[in-house]
């Protein structure tokens, strides 16, 4: 730039400062002040046994569990979409990407109540079933877990469609063309070629993915059982119901630590720039 | 991936699955029934009359378009310099600090919004609209730099350089050059904005306490109780206020200059 008028860098300061009062504060205020009340002897007691407690180790696995299951449901049909989409032009590609960002752009609480009006004991899809004679008894489709990976799914498949779709369309056609020309057959050349091209697409978007699930609270406080808690599920119980503050932060700590490991590994193998399919 | 058969019939599947929830919510909200079926055996606009006779649901129409227009309003401006300094500016790990911005969209809802809750109930703050705003300008402003980075690359550094060896200032330059240039950008980035504020749940579950009931907190709290059909009538709303800022942002990127075609998806 123009030495005149000197670097542009400070404009970044305005921004620096809303994130700081208003997100970095508050979170170090928050564990400062709650975790700071009794000696440090204490507290570290205190938090082996929040986080050794029944019901933190039970939420912690199914948390992990969902998180895990969330991934591979949407990669496994996520895949073919965003495929299909970086093959496709025109008024395909329009269709598709069009059914792709409308639900992305929903409210998740909104996806969510879609969900319960299909799956619940009376909900539209029990109706169809029972109306076409399948079943005699409404299926158990909501309150358990697989009405959370339902739910979890579908709220998250955008931003696997959209990571992957991002890493697929700089893949070069030719390349599978030219496998096809040296005598590879479809799926040969699909699983030599094109999907190892593919996979930092697969490597971003299972870990946003998972990032996203492991802190995931509304779609499982809603769509899940009485026995399906989830961390996020138990730190806002905590400061809604009991008031245990402490134990509110302790778990609060375990999962932010959790959620930057990912996304510093997030950060090493993936364009930041790209995140939640900007810039496609 | 065997054939050309297959992958067509699960696209359209899949398509349908990914649309149909939408879809659904938004008959079931014109439906004349006091419970859900679909089809609806009649169809009338009770359940809208309802939202929007209801003095509550208006109230909480009201604070979340307030809301809404605060965080739009703040994350914009300070997302656009932010966008700006890191495009233009020479200095040393723009990665790392547009990953740091990035984080209030990693960071779980849950525990953003306790911190602010823990911070706005010492300061008496719980429940009022500007901090409610403030604080959903904080989620909204990733989305802001993200959009806006991709729009803020395609501004030719060249037409900066004339106007600057020509003697305008910064402010100048940013006021008749790249801000003319960038608007459809700006303008997508900000419609976003609105967006993420207005359909947040959880930090405004936190903070609206009993006096600022955004609308997304208003229907989590009732269907807690049941899933009444005026629910379907108010999901059916925020849907159409997102397909209002889907054809709005369409519409504005048809504007770019071809050179500029594709921001954020």
């Amino acid at each position: 730039m123009s030495q005149r008028m000197g670097d542009p860098a400070l404009m970044i300061l305005p921004a620096f400062a809303l994130l700081g009062a208003l997100f970095v504060v508050p979170l170090v205020w928050f564990f400062i002040g709650v975790l700071s009340e009794e000696s440090p002897g204490d507290m570290i007691e205190r938090g082996v046994a929040v986080l050794s407690s029944r019901a933190a180790v039970t939420a912690l696995i199914t948390t992990n569990w969902i998180a895990l299951l969330v991934t591979g449901v949407t990669l496994l049909a996520g895949y073919p979409i965003a495929y299909y989409l970086a093959m496709s032009t025109g008024w395909r590609f329009a269709v598709v990407l069009f059914c792709i960002i409308v639900p992305y752009f929903t409210s998740v609480i909104v996806r969510t109540y879609s969900w319960m009006v299909l799956l619940g004991r009376n909900g539209l899809i029990n109706q169809a079933l029972r109306a076409a004679g399948l079943t005699d008894a409404p299926l158990p489709l909501l309150y358990n877990k697989f009405g959370i990976l339902i739910g979890m799914s579908y709220v998250l498949m955008p931003y696997m469609i959209l990571t992957l779709y991002a890493a697929m369309r700089g893949i070069d056609p030719s390349l599978i063309r030219a496998a096809h020309g040296l005598g590879a057959s479809r799926a040969y050349a699909f699983w030599k070629v094109y999907f190892p091209l593919s996979l930092h697409g697969v490597v971003s978007g299972s870990l946003i993915v998972f990032i996203l699930a492991i802190g995931f609270f509304i779609t499982p406080a809603l769509m899940g059982g009485p026995s399906d808690v989830m961390i996020a599920m138990l730190i806002e119980r905590a400061v809604e119901i009991t008031l245990d503050w402490p134990s509110a932060a302790f778990m609060s700590l375990l999962l932010l630590a959790a959620t930057l490991l990912l996304y510093a590994i997030y950060y090493k193998v993936t364009d930041v720039r790209r995140m939640m399919g900007a810039a496609t | 991936m065997n054939g050309r058969g297959f992958l067509p019939v699960y696209i359209g599947l899949a398509c349908l699955v990914l649309m149909a929830p939408i879809v659904i919510v938004c008959v079931l909200a014109f439906s004349g029934q006091g419970y859900l079926r679909f089809p609806p055996e009649s169809l009338s606009l009770r359940w809208f009359a309802a939202f929007f006779g209801d003095g509550r649901w208006r109230q909480s129409l009201w604070s979340s378009t307030m809301i809404a227009l605060i965080a739009c309003a703040i994350s914009t401006v300070l997302g656009f310099f932010a966008a700006y300094a890191l495009v233009r500016s020479d200095m040393r790990a723009k990665k790392m600090m547009l990953s740091f911005m990035l984080l209030p969209i990693i960071i779980p809802h849950v525990i953003t919004a306790i911190a602010m809750y823990f911070l706005a109930a010492r300061f008496g703050l719980v429940g009022n609209v500007v901090w409610i705003g403030l604080c959903h300008a904080v989620v909204a402003l990733p989305v802001v730099v993200l959009i806006l980075l991709s729009a803020m690359q395609a501004v030719d550094l060249n037409l900066e350089r004339a106007a600057l060896s020509l003697g305008a200032s910064r402010a100048r330059v940013l006021l008749r050059v790249v801000i003319p240039i960038a608007l459809p950008g700006i303008l997508s980035a900000a419609l976003f904005a609105f967006l993420a504020s207005f359909d947040e749940l959880i930090i405004a579950l936190f903070l609206s306490g009993a006096r600022a009931q955004t609308l997304p907190v208003r229907i989590w709290n009732s269907l807690h109780l049941e899933i009444e059909p005026v629910i379907a009538a108010v999901s059916a709303f925020l849907i159409a206020v997102t397909g209002v800022v889907l054809l709005v942002d369409g519409a504005v990127r048809r504007l770019r200059a071809p050179s500029m075609a594709g921001g954020a998806a």
